[in-house]
C-alpha cells in the first residue's frame, strides 16, 4: 500500500499546471452503482479519465468453481442483474452444450421470450435512468410503468422479479403460469399504444437532442478494436448481434432485423435501443402463440458432469456478448470459469469517447454506455 | 439568416417543451390511470403471485404431520448452506429402527431464494412462501426450525 508521502508526491506529479483531479463516485448518484471514476480536468475540459473498479468485487469466478453446475447458474443472475435471465441462458446452454443435453421445443420458446422481456425491462430502465441522468425525471416514471408489467409477469412465472433463476440444465424449472400468453399479450398492447410517449418525452425534445446529438463519438473501428458489443457497437455501424450470427435456442427461426445506427454518437446508441424495444417486440409476438405442448424440462442425469475439456458459450444480453468459459477436468464443479462481461469492455472505451469534451458531456457518454457495475466488477 | 436559424430554433424548443408538457398534463388530469401501489397502506389488499420465493417452508396437514423424510436433497442441492438436516432414529413399537428428522433447520439469512431445494425434494416436503416481510430486530431469529414441534412424517411416505 502507499504511505502519505508516496501519496503527496503522486498528486504532485498528476497535477500539471491548472489541472484539476476530481474524484466521480463511488457514490455518485449518476454512475448507477459503486463505479469510481478519476477524472482529470483542465478547466471544463477532460483529459483523462481513470476508471477505479473493485467496490463490489464479489470473486463470482471463485465461487462457481466451487458449485455444481446446477448450483452455479442463480450466482449468474447477480452479475449482470438486470438481464439476470439471460445471463442463466448463458450457463445452462454450456451445460447443455458439454453434455449433450436435449432441450424440449416448449423450453426454448419460453427461454427466448423471457429473454426479449428482459431486454425489454433492461431497455425501459436504461432509458429511465439515462434521462434522469440528463435532467429530466418524468420519463423514469414513464418507463418504469412498462417495465413493472414485465417484472409481474416474471413474478407469475419465474417467481422473482429480479434474479429469477428460471432455468436449469435441461429446460426450465417448472412450467410457465397458465396466464402466462395472456399478460404477455396485454404488455404488448400496452407497450405499442405507449411506446410514443417516450418519443414525446424524450427522442423529439430539442434538450435531448442538443445534449446526445454530436457527443462521444465512437468510430466503427474503435468499436472493434476495445472490443464494444451489442447497442454501443451496434450504434456505431458495427454488426455484431449473436442472435444473428451464431444463433442458440429458436432465434433462427424467427424474423428480426438487426439494429444499425452509423453516427455513433451518444443520440445514435439511445435511437439503437429504443428501436431494439420493438424488434424484441416483434420476436415475443410470432413465438407468443405458438409455444408448442409437451414437456418443459429434458431428461438429465441426476449428478451432471461436464466431459474433460474447454467449452465456450455466447449469448446476447442487452448490454452485448456474454461469454461463458468453463475448464472442466471432468467432475461435478467448473475446474475453472471465466464471464466475458458486455459491460467491462464497454467501459473501457469510456476515456477514448469523452477525453476531450466538456465535463457535462460525461454523464450523456456514460449513460449511454448502459454500464451495470456489479456485471463489470463481478 | 441568422435570426432566422435562432427564431426557429426557439419555435422548435418551445413546441418540443409543450409537447412534452402535454403528455405529463394529461396525467395530470386522468389520475385513475397512475398505477402506482401505496404498499404500506395497502398490505389488507396486496396479492403476491402464489410462486413468488419469499422463504422456505414446510406444509403440514391438520394431524401435524408432514412429508420430509430426511434425506438430505435439499441440503445436498442449497448452494450457501442454507439448510441443515438433523436426523434421528425413531423405534416402532414392533422394535424396528426409522430414521427421521428431529430438525430441519433453515437459516434465512442466508437463503437466495434459489429454489433449487424444493426441486431437489423428492416428496414435495418443503416449498415457496409468498411471505415477503422478514425484518426482525434480532438476528437470531432468522434462523428456523421448519418442522413443527411434535410433528411426524405422514403414513406412507418413504
Amino acid at each position: 500500500m502507499y504511505n502519505q508521502t508516496e501519496i503527496i508526491k503522486d498528486t504532485s506529479e498528476l497535477g500539471a499546471e491548472g489541472e484539476l483531479v476530481i474524484n466521480m463516485g463511488p457514490q455518485h448518484p449518476a454512475t448507477h452503482g459503486v463505479l469510481h471514476l478519476v477524472v482529470t480536468l483542465n478547466g471544463e475540459t477532460i483529459k483523462k479519465i481513470e476508471p477505479h473498479l473493485g467496490y463490489i468485487h464479489r470473486s463470482i469466478e471463485k465461487m462457481c468453481e466451487s458449485l455444481t453446475y446446477r448450483q452455479f447458474i442463480y450466482v449468474t443472475s447477480r452479475m449482470d442483474y438486470l438481464s439476470s435471465h439471460i445471463n442463466n441462458l448463458g450457463c445452462a446452454l454450456l451445460v447443455e452444450k458439454g453434455m449433450a443435453i436435449e432441450v424440449p421445443d416448449r423450453a426454448k420458446y419460453v427461454r427466448v421470450i423471457l429473454s426479449e422481456l428482459t431486454r425489454i425491462a433492461s431497455h425501459e430502465l436504461w432509458l429511465g435512468a439515462m434521462a434522469m441522468d440528463l435532467g429530466a425525471f418524468t420519463p423514469f416514471f414513464y418507463a418504469f410503468r412498462e417495465r413493472e408489467m414485465i417484472t409481474d409477469i416474471m413474478e407469475d412465472t419465474c417467481g422473482a422479479r429480479l434474479t429469477m433463476n428460471y432455468i436449469v440444465p435441461g429446460g426450465l424449472m417448472y412450467d410457465i403460469h397458465p396466464d402466462f400468453q395472456k399478460k404477455v399479450k396485454a404488455f404488448i398492447t400496452q407497450f405499442k399504444s405507449k411506446v410514443n410517449e417516450y418519443e414525446d418525452l424524450v427522442t423529439n425534445n430539442v434538450i435531448f437532442q442538443s445534449r446526445t446529438k454530436g457527443v462521444g463519438i465512437l468510430s466503427a473501428e474503435d468499436a472493434i478494436s476495445y472490443g464494444c458489443t451489442g447497442p454501443v457497437a451496434r450504434a456505431s455501424g458495427v454488426s455484431c448481434d449473436i442472435r444473428k450470427i451464431y444463433p442458440y435456442e429458436v432465434y433462427d427461426k424467427v424474423e428480426f432485423d438487426e439494429v444499425l445506427e452509423t453516427a455513433g454518437d451518444s443520440f445514435a446508441r439511445y435511437m439503437v435501443r429504443v428501436k431494439e424495444m420493438n424488434q424484441s417486440i416483434r420476436i415475443i409476438e410470432q413465438l407468443i402463440d405458438n409455444i408448442p405442448e409437451g414437456d418443459f424440462v429434458g431428461k438429465t442425469k441426476n449428478v451432471l458432469k461436464l466431459p474433460k475439456g474447454e467449452f465456450y458459450t455466447r449469448v446476447e444480453t442487452a448490454r452485448g456478448e456474454l461469454g461463458v468459459f468453463v475448464v472442466s477436468e471432468g467432475g461435478t464443479t467448473p475446474h475453472r470459469i471465466k464471464f466475458r462481461s458486455p459491460g467491462f469492455s464497454n467501459l473501457s472505451v469510456l476515456n477514448h469517447i469523452a477525453a476531450g469534451s466538456k465535463i457535462g458531456d460525461l454523464m450523456a457518454s456514460m449513460g449511454t454506455l448502459d454500464l451495470v457495475i456489479p456485471d463489470i466488477d463481478r | 439568416m441568422f435570426l432566422k436559424d435562432y427564431i426557429s430554433e426557439v419555435v422548435n424548443g418551445v413546441s418540443s417543451l409543450l409537447k412534452g408538457m402535454r403528455k405529463t398534463g394529461y396525467y395530470f388530469a386522468h389520475p385513475k390511470e397512475i398505477i402506482t401501489e401505496q404498499y404500506p397502506d395497502n398490505r389488507a389488499t396486496l396479492l403476491m403471485s402464489e410462486r413468488f420465493k419469499g422463504e422456505v417452508v414446510m406444509p403440514h396437514d391438520e394431524n401435524n404431520e408432514h412429508a420430509c423424510t430426511g434425506c438430505t436433497a435439499c441440503e445436498l442441492a442449497c448452494p450457501n448452506g442454507t439448510i441443515k438436516v438433523v436426523t434421528k432414529f425413531e423405534v416402532s413399537p414392533e422394535g424396528k429402527k426409522k430414521k427421521a428428522i428431529d430438525a430441519l433447520v433453515y437459516r434465512l439469512e442466508l437463503c437466495t431464494m434459489c429454489n433449487l431445494c424444493v426441486v431437489a425434494c423428492p416428496s414435495d416436503a418443503i416449498k415457496m412462501a409468498p411471505n415477503f416481510e422478514h425484518s426482525v430486530f434480532d438476528r437470531t431469529k432468522l434462523t428456523k426450525v421448519l418442522n413443527q414441534t411434535g410433528s411426524k412424517i405422514r403414513e406412507g411416505i418413504e
